[in-house]
């Protein structure tokens, strides 16, 4: 099937929202090309467990393939209607299977050697969609705080090497309640701008005391959902015919009512939680990996206001199938590890809040948890410098904003 | 997708930047020379053949990126690469893998000289002839002339094609540590610190038969007993500290002319930890290093062997957004694509460093050309740099 031959009624097991948005734009897919359609159709097929920043700019880029003349079409689309396509791509019902399809097709074009077209075609539409849909500004400067190092006596190298060019490093912080402070000021910032999913409060063990109104993700929380799919993989594994491939889309199928989440729960959120789980690399076994892989799918796809990461220990490298099974109160940890981890993770957390609008008014501040250590990232802030100042957090985020 | 406003055109622009910044900082910490200016009597030096020259090739792996090795930032995480051998090697700052980038097909591309297309994750053989059937059917050299040591059991299959005119025992055979450990402990549970498989689908392994034949290995090829493999093992920390110490036994036993290594304690960099990606780049310069010790102090190698080290490709780059950095090489961009490799040993001048792009199809032809074979199917050229 190509686009072409494209049906409302071929939508019908989409969930209600996304069904309902779709069918409004069949004579807009009708005119793209199949390299293409897929890769939207998986994030439409997904609108009704999106978050609002999510929904907001598929809608506009709906909005915006449809207002697309002919003449523009064929232009925008020119370079994926050059990708040549397999039949059995083809023939797949990528209408309603669109991840698997992408799936096939990301293999489809490392092997026959299309992948650097493909990539020059998503950022040659990328640039277009960029020029014509009006990113709105953040109604507020965005502001990422990292926490890391947490049960550390003292750092074996130097830290914050690759953010210190970026902004101010600070080593006569204040370390006395720094993390309630910090998350008072998030706290602050979501009781002034209450905004769906706009303040994230994400750690990398049990979550700390913290406003309800912060938006909370946490591997300790997940400790339940983690045993259950450590548990589904363990028995899928030894069924049968089973592979890596087949493994990943058998997770991929995974809800939340399948890892022990209450019906009564966000299922927005929840499903973001199972994917952070099934959909990342290490994030099963590896707190650090989960804690930098959660702010980056949050700021991707929520794309905050406030978001506040602590990192904490994971456990120590061992062979695979015992760290599925650790046990958190059994896990040997590595703390040491952790702050290189987490380290690399700030940057990261940091890197990304940059792809968001507004980047050029974000703040951020990296804590070495319990000791003086901390670099802020802002307009204000000179670059490349030290201070010695005592200071304490409070203050390095308000010079940073 | 990636959604940046040019990923692309930032990822060229640093690793322009890496290949600048390492090539000066080559020239004037490692005193290397710009390679250019000595071309023409680095040929003179290869005016006489070599008789009963050996060639040993370590793939750095599965995956390095320059700013965790020789980018400035990096070279912390390579001092014997750095301080040992790179001021004795001819260095080639832009090494180009331009075919799909999974460890099995990237490291079949590297023995091959084509791009290869099979499935990563399958046993299957290389479609195209390898370096070592061409190195034993041009030469009329022994099996026991040509050996790969591998790091999981997709790799079993490495040693040669499917090719019709080659193929079945005419390529080089194969050992799995891991697999011979395994085979070796039949039964026990121990050495599952050193068992794991591979990094991109932890939880599987290819299922090997054979385990008679593996164990074989160890007491007529290696000379090496079961409770001295066993206990030597129980020593170790990594799969591929395991890999260098068979290679270490081949060496003395039965001193293969054409060698090739594959390391993979990088790729833990698939599970996300940072720490433990720069953990296996430091591990693989300290065993780089011994391996070089080795060819110095091997009555069979001394003299007479010549040493490539190259990553079978590099990782993504930070700043693309549609990856997540270092811990996959999925974007295929421009960082992920671009190495390096050194050459070093027997007929090969010391501190020089070419800048000009290669192709990671170029080293078979390459070998070719060192060892007298003809790699009829490689998609690459000589490196006459090295010839």
């Amino acid at each position: 099937m190509l686009p072409a031959d494209l049906k409302p009624e071929l939508f019908a097991a989409y969930p209600p929202e996304a069904k309902k948005l779709v069918v409004g734009y069949v004579p807009t897919l009708q005119r793209l090309p199949l390299a293409y359609v897929p890769s939207l159709l998986r994030e439409v097929i997904e609108y009704d467990f999106k978050f609002p920043a999510e929904r907001k700019a598929l809608e506009k880029e709906l909005a915006s393939l449809g207002s697309l003349s002919p003449e523009q079409t064929k232009v925008w689309f020119q370079s994926f209607a050059q990708i040549q396509l397999s039949p059995d791509l083809e023939k797949s019902d990528w209408a309603n299977a669109p991840a698997q399809f992408v799936e096939n097709l990301s293999s489809h074009l490392w092997t026959t050697h299309q992948l650097d077209a493909f990539r020059t075609a998503a950022l040659d539409y990328a640039d277009r969609l960029h020029a014509v849909m009006h990113a709105e500004p953040p109604v507020v400067p965005r502001l990422g705080i990292t926490v890391i190092g947490q049960g550390v006596g003292s750092a074996e190298e130097p830290l914050f090497r690759k953010l210190r060019p970026h902004g101010a490093y600070f080593t006569n912080v204040k370390p006395e309640g720094g993390l309630q402070a910090l998350l008072k000021a998030c706290a602050d910032r979501a009781q002034t701008h209450p905004i769906p999913y706009g303040h994230w409060y994400i750690d990398g063990g049990d979550a700390a005391v913290h406003d309800a109104a912060l938006t909370c993700v946490s591997y300790g929380g997940l400790g339940p959902a983690r045993a259950a799919l450590s548990e589904k993989i363990r028995s899928d594994i030894e069924r049968p015919g089973m592979g890596p491939e087949f493994l990943r889309t058998l997770m991929a199928r995974l809800r939340p009512a399948d890892l022990g989440f209450s019906a009564a729960d966000d299922p927005v959120l929840d499903r973001f939680q199972v994917k952070l789980l099934t959909e990342g690399s290490g994030t099963q076994i590896f707190s650090t990996t989960f804690t930098q892989w959660a702010a980056r799918e949050a700021l991707r796809r929520a794309q905050p206001h406030t978001l506040l990461v602590r990192f904490a220990p994971r456990q120590r490298q061992k062979p695979m199938n015992e760290m599925l099974a650790a046990g958190r109160d059994t896990a040997d940890l590595d703390p040491a590890g952790s702050l290189v981890d987490g380290d690399m993770g700030a940057y990261y957390n940091w890197l990304n809040l940059q792809r968001l609008t507004g980047a050029e008014q974000s703040s951020s501040v990296v804590w070495f948890e319990g000791h003086n250590e901390a670099v802020a990232l802002g307009p204000a802030l000179p670059r490349g410098t030290t201070s010695n100042a005592s200071a304490s957090l409070e203050q390095l985020l308000s010079w940073a904003a | 997708m990636s959604r940046s406003s040019s990923p692309q055109a930032s990822s060229r622009a640093l690793a322009a930047h890496f290949a600048s910044t390492r090539r000066d900082f080559l020239r004037t910490a490692a005193s290397l020379t710009l390679g250019a200016t000595v071309l023409g009597s680095s040929r003179l030096l290869h005016a006489v053949a070599m008789p009963k020259r050996k060639v040993i090739v370590i793939t750095f792996g599965g995956g390095a990126r320059d700013q965790e090795t020789f980018a400035p930032e990096g070279q912390e995480n390579i001092p014997h690469l750095m301080r040992d051998l790179i001021p004795r090697s001819t260095f080639f700052s832009q090494v180009v893998n331009r075919g799909i980038l999974g460890h099995y097909v990237a490291t079949a591309s590297l023995a091959t000289g084509v791009y290869e297309t099979v499935n990563n994750f399958a046993s299957l053989p290389p479609e195209n002839p390898t370096a070592f059937e061409y190195f034993r059917k041009d030469l009329k050299r022994p099996a026991s002339d040509a050996w790969v040591v591998a790091p999981s059991n997709g790799f079993n299959r490495i040693g040669e094609s499917s090719h019709r005119a080659y193929g079945p025992s005419t390529g080089a055979r194969v050992i799995l540590p891991k697999h011979l450990l395994r085979a070796a402990n039949a039964g026990g549970q121990d050495y599952e610190h050193l068992l794991r498989d591979n990094y991109e689908t932890p939880l599987y392994a290819p299922q090997l038969s054979g385990n008679d034949f593996e164990v074989e290995q160890l007491g007529r090829m290696l000379k090496l007993s079961v409770d001295d493999f066993k206990s030597r093992a129980r020593t170790l920390s990594s799969p591929d500290e395991l890999s260098v110490y068979i290679v270490r036994q081949l060496m003395r036993e039965l001193a293969p002319s054409l060698l090739w290594i594959t390391m993979h304690d990088i790729d833990i960099a698939h599970a996300g930890a940072y720490s433990l990606y720069i953990d296996g780049i430091r591990r693989t310069d300290r065993l780089c290093a011994d391996i070089w010790k080795a060819i110095g102090t091997e009555p069979e190698y001394a003299g007479k062997t010549t040493l490539f080290i190259l990553p079978d490709f590099g990782r993504d780059a930070d700043d693309d957004a549609g990856g997540n950095g270092f811990q996959h090489h999925r974007t295929g961009d421009t960082l992920s694509r671009t190495t390096w490799m050194m050459a070093l040993g027997a007929g090969i001048r010391e501190g020089v460093v070419f800048d000009r792009p290669i192709d990671s199809t170029d080293l078979v032809p390459t070998l070719g050309s060192m060892l007298g074979f003809t790699a009829s199917y490689s998609q690459g050229k000589p490196i006459q740099e090295l010839l």
